[in-house]
């Protein structure tokens, strides 16, 4: 504890480099990959496609696409950038599958009842299908807010700062207290973002109370929900 | 591109295929270490989870052990365990062996909750044994979710066991930390590539087992619209009411 007290600037400070790693990452990875999991869930062949791109992308060891990135997008290595085109990459393919099965969960009836009264297909996309596909594109987001979060801090070993400084550093001069802080740390900023974003999702889908269907979804990632059915 | 070049040249600079530190060697170890941790993590995980899902008790507490784990950092994990247990193996496999669960659980149990709930009353009403109905109906039905569970963690192991070098003098993941240390790129970018390729390739024959345990009665059907219904329906009683024109 007394380690914490001394050193709190540092471990605000290194909060704020997380938070400006990971959020830009998560948001980035969420536009992205709302269309291309549309885009999977539209067309058969599409759906195998990107799919399995995404699958393959997930498998690439993050350490590995850290250091294999930068001949790519020929950035320095430890340019903060180069985390962020990384872990936005790996936010990509974990949300295009939640939300290829976001956009599948929209029933054909309710599509086709949309057509029937008038829609056009943009306007049927805003209209019906991106607010119904909402609740399991929230659980996709946690997930991915989670496993950004905590990734962040893989880059401390390349030399990008963030909280994950805590650990190489504590780990070099044996302070274990430092880790310890580290960890609790990134979990507590995880929860947090997890929250905000539960409740940005309460406000902008006040019609989503937590089904059975979405908990089932978002059972696999954080925390229970505190008012699930 | 031309630092892809040369590090793939590194890979296949025979100075780098024999003694010791050699590629051989290296992925030797990583795939040793992912072994044994894949192993220890499913003797725990796996029984667990089947209990869980089987019963249905305690599916509360095991996704919160799932869900609250798996938000661990697990850089930070590696060096707790470090500063513990000092240099050794013992440090980065317990970390990794932590790691691996939350997959593991999360994939056993959610393979038995994926059993239709009829299924499993049809096959208890036919006189099997609790045993029976596990061995013989559930785990079948749920293997692939199961084999899901353990792929995913797999990899998970072996992008773990590349960031265990930063704490043990191990694996693939050597090349990267000494290529860091002594401003190597190919190294590095070599070390990446194996580590990579490995990866890839052991997520295809997971990808292949996947696809080859799904039961021959459960393929034929399988082409049928299985969207949006619920994952665990309740016994139907009487006909089911089928309105307008579906499929």
């Amino acid at each position: 504890m007394n380690w914490l007290w001394s050193n709190l600037d540092l471990v605000g400070e290194l909060m704020l480099t997380h938070l400006a790693l990971s959020v830009p990452a998560i948001i980035l990875s969420f536009v992205i990959s709302v269309p291309i999991g549309w885009l999977a869930h539209r067309y058969r062949w599409s759906r195998g496609v990107l799919l399995g791109l995404c699958a393959l992308l997930y498998a690439i060891p993050s350490l590995a696409l850290f250091i294999a990135l930068p001949p790519i997008t020929g950035l320095p290595l430890r340019s903060p950038l180069n985390l962020v085109i990384a872990l936005t990459l790996y936010g990509i393919a974990v949300i295009v599958r939640t939300s290829a099965d976001a956009f599948d969960a929209v029933e054909r009836d309710i599509r086709q009842s949309a057509t029937a009264v008038g829609y056009s297909a943009v306007g049927r996309f805003w209209g019906v299908e991106l607010p119904l596909a909402g609740p399991v594109l929230l659980s996709g987001l946690r997930v991915v807010i989670v496993s950004t979060v905590s990734l962040a801090t893989v880059g401390a070993v390349i030399g990008v700062p963030s909280l994950g400084t805590l650990f190489t550093n504590g780990f070099q001069r044996n302070i274990q207290a430092e880790i310890i802080t580290g960890i609790v740390a990134t979990m507590v900023l995880a929860l947090v973002l997890d929250w905000l974003c539960v409740m940005a999702g309460r406000l902008l889908m006040p019609w989503s109370r937590p089904n059975t269907a979405t908990a089932r979804a978002v059972s696999t990632t954080l925390v229970k929900q505190a008012d699930a059915a | 591109m031309n630092l892809f070049i040369d590090g793939i040249a590194w890979i296949l600079d025979p100075a780098n295929w024999s003694g010791t530190g050699s590629i051989p060697q290296r992925l030797w170890e990583h795939i040793w270490i992912s072994a044994v941790v894949l192993l220890l993590a499913s003797a725990i995980a796996l029984p667990t989870g089947a209990l869980v899902g089987h019963t249905g008790k305690g599916r509360e507490f095991s996704v919160m052990v799932s869900g609250g784990l798996r938000a661990l950092p697990t850089l930070g994990v590696l060096t707790l365990f470090g500063l513990w247990l000092g240099i050794g193996l013992g440090a980065p496999i317990i970390a990794l062996v932590i790691l691996a669960i939350p997959p593991l659980l999360a994939g056993a149990y959610a393979g038995f909750e994926s059993v239709d709930r009829r299924t499993i009353d049809a096959a208890r009403a036919m006189g099997m044994r609790e045993l029976q109905l596990v061995g013989r109906v559930e785990v079948p039905l749920g293997l692939p979710i199961i084999v899901g569970g353990i792929r995913s963690a797999t990899l998970q192991i072996i992008a773990t066991a590349t960031l265990a070098a930063y704490i043990a003098d191990d694996g693939l993941g050597r090349f990267i930390f000494a290529g860091l240390k002594t401003r190597n790129y190919d190294e590095m970018l070599g070390g990446s590539i194996l580590v990579i390729l490995l990866a890839l390739i052991v997520d295809g024959i997971f990808a292949i087992t996947q696809r080859l345990v799904v039961p021959a009665g459960v393929r034929a059907t399988r082409t049928r619209e299985l969207r949006s219904r619920p994952a665990r329906p309740r016994a139907v009683v009487g006909q089911p009411i089928t309105e307008g024109n579906r499929e």
